[in-house]
């Protein structure tokens, strides 16, 4: 099968300054996201992510390199007519409401009058926005411009969709909602492409990812993979035995009143606990076997930089 | 390139610039202006219409090309500025259709606009004379070329810089324009040499826009030449496609940041 997105080597670099100075952004960025997936996109601030994504859609021009879009160069017309995109914190015509703002989208890819007022109120009522249609976009707070951008994406009914930070703004409510519309465009045969800051989202609903630092991509693959499911510690809280009788099996992180956190290391001490609390009557408040997450992934590799 | 799509944009971009109170400023300025025409009138002895006349059509000239350098200077600068080009770059069209349309919707909007003004200064002009000659209509055709012009000049260099500079550069163009016919004089009373060479380069480059002032003509009754007036169309379509191609061709191979 063919990739949705294919990009190979991509370098860019940019002067800035009155006596110019070259900064390079992308040092040989390579990554493809293949048909059908929910693929993460993530980094640190300023590593690279939104510049490889202006890449890709032709709005900056890479010093190197080749990027394929839907089986056709990415500046092909043809291949971004099946392509949708939301920008990190989206800004749009504020003098347009919000059914004016995707009516224009919708003209942009020829949509014939009908067929788009039918999927302009069917997409206003899936990002909730359609009580909101008549208003000018400069009174929408920001969670609303990035749901009326999330409809602008989804405007062509789009293959691949590139959401760049799409759950930045939102609160938590909101934050599910689009996530749970992220994964009903997989269940639609869609391919989505997103980039996160916060690596819960990206865990829950990632086939795979890729992760940036620097310019470089330090690692990338199913999400399975890199992150092991092994048992690295697990953390106990218990009230009623004497921290000295625990301070031998566990690593006694916080005190409260007569709670204890402790985090222990070797599996078979947790069973020494476990006995020591039922011989002084004490009490198991929590027991959490921590695996690792895809944050201690994304701190080990981000630290040495 | 499709006409569909810089259609789509030109009419999004005319929503944009009526939207926009800056225009209805210019607007009303320009009206005051045009019935001050009427005043001034009142002051001169001899022909008052001959006033009204002079002075409504250079209203119109001077207000249009403030709209033109206001609003287009903005234009393409505040997409990038903005961050609205983002989303539009990712849909299928290319970046000349993008300027185009850009261009032709200020050139909507200036046209609605004179079509405002120049009803206001035919309304005053009747009320004196009883009369439209078809002379002012083809004077106001003109200026409508000039800001066709302008309009171009200040799409070119909101293609790299910014507003306030971009209104600045266009200012001076139209300024220049209207005073570089007296280069002519110059080049004539010139000893050949070196001189004049470079007085007549600097003629050839330098916009020429008093080949749109029909005041003079229209004002004073004077005949028409159809061959000045073909001349300076020719001229004036000539020379903003000229400067369209150059914005094109910058605005083709730049990063959006």
């Amino acid at each position: 099968m063919n990739p949705v997105l294919s990009i190979e080597n991509v370098h860019k670099s940019f002067s800035t300054g009155f006596i110019p100075k070259k900064r390079e952004i992308l040092k040989g960025i390579s990554f493809s996201v293949a048909e059908g997936e929910i693929f993460g996109y993530l980094g640190p601030n300023g590593a690279g992510k939104t510049t490889t994504l202006k890449s890709v859609l032709g709005l900056i021009f890479p010093d190197e390199g080749r990027i394929e879009l839907l089986g056709r160069p990415h500046l092909d017309p043809r291949a971004k007519e099946r392509l949708g995109f939301l920008p990190e914190n989206p800004y749009f015509y504020d003098y347009l409401t919000a059914r004016e703002f995707l009516d224009f989208y919708g003209q942009l890819f020829g949509i014939p009058k009908s067929a788009r007022d039918e999927r302009i109120a069917r997409l206003l009522k899936l990002v909730g926005m359609d009580r909101s249609s008549g208003l000018p976009l400069r009174k929408f707070s920001r969670g609303m411009l990035q749901r009326v951008g999330l409809a602008q994406a989804l405007i062509n009914d789009p293959a691949f969709v590139i959401l760049d930070e799409p759950l930045g703004g939102l609160d938590p409510l909101g934050r599910k909602e689009i996530r749970d519309i992220i994964l009903n465009l997989r269940r639609e045969g869609k391919t989505v492409l997103f980039t996160s800051h916060i690596l819960q989202d990206i865990e829950m609903i990632c086939d795979r990812v890729a992760i940036i630092v620097g310019g470089r991509i330090l690692s990338q693959g199913k999400l399975t993979d890199l992150v092991s499911e092994k048992v690295l510690f697990t953390e106990v809280t218990v009230s009623g035995v004497e921290l000295e009788e625990l301070a031998a099996l566990g690593e006694s992180l916080t005190v409260q009143a007569d709670r204890v956190l402790l985090k222990v290391v070797e599996e078979d001490k947790v069973q020494d606990i476990l006995t020591l609390v039922q011989k002084n009557n004490g009490r198991i408040h929590s027991l959490i076997p921590r695996t690792q997450t895809l944050e201690d992934l994304f701190v080990d590799m981000v630290k040495p930089q | 390139m499709t006409v569909k799509i810089v259609k789509v944009i030109a009419l999004n971009t005319f929503k944009e610039a009526v939207r926009d109170r800056i225009l209805y400023l210019l607007l009303f300025f320009a009206a005051v202006s045009i019935l001050f025409a009427r005043v001034l009138a009142l002051l001169t002895v001899g022909d008052r219409a001959k006033i009204i006349k002079d002075v409504g059509l250079a209203s119109i000239s001077l207000f249009g090309a403030l709209m033109a350098i206001l609003i287009g200077t903005g234009l393409v600068y505040k997409e990038i500025e903005k961050r609205t080009i983002f989303t539009l770059i990712s849909k299928p069209i290319r970046r000349p259709e993008f300027l185009l349309g850009k261009f032709f919707g200020l050139v909507l909007t200036l046209f609605v606009m004179l079509l405002a003004m120049s009803l206001i200064f035919l309304a005053l002009v009747f009320v004196h004379t009883w009369t439209i000659e078809w002379t002012m209509l083809v004077a106001i055709l003109f200026i409508f070329l000039e800001l066709v012009l302008i309009t171009a000049v200040a799409v070119l260099f909101s293609c790299f810089s910014t507003p306030i500079l971009s209104s600045l550069f266009a200012l001076s163009f139209y300024l220049i324009g209207h005073f570089s016919w007296s280069l002519e004089t110059f080049i004539k009373k010139a000893r050949p040499g070196a001189t004049k060479i470079l007085l007549q380069v600097l003629y050839a480059i330098l916009p020429d826009l008093e080949n749109f002032n029909l005041k003079t003509e229209v004002v004073h009754g004077l005949p028409l030449s159809a061959a000045h007036l073909l001349y300076s169309a020719a001229y004036g379509i000539v020379y903003a496609a000229f400067i369209l191609a150059l914005a094109v061709l910058i605005f083709r191979r730049r990063d959006f940041v």
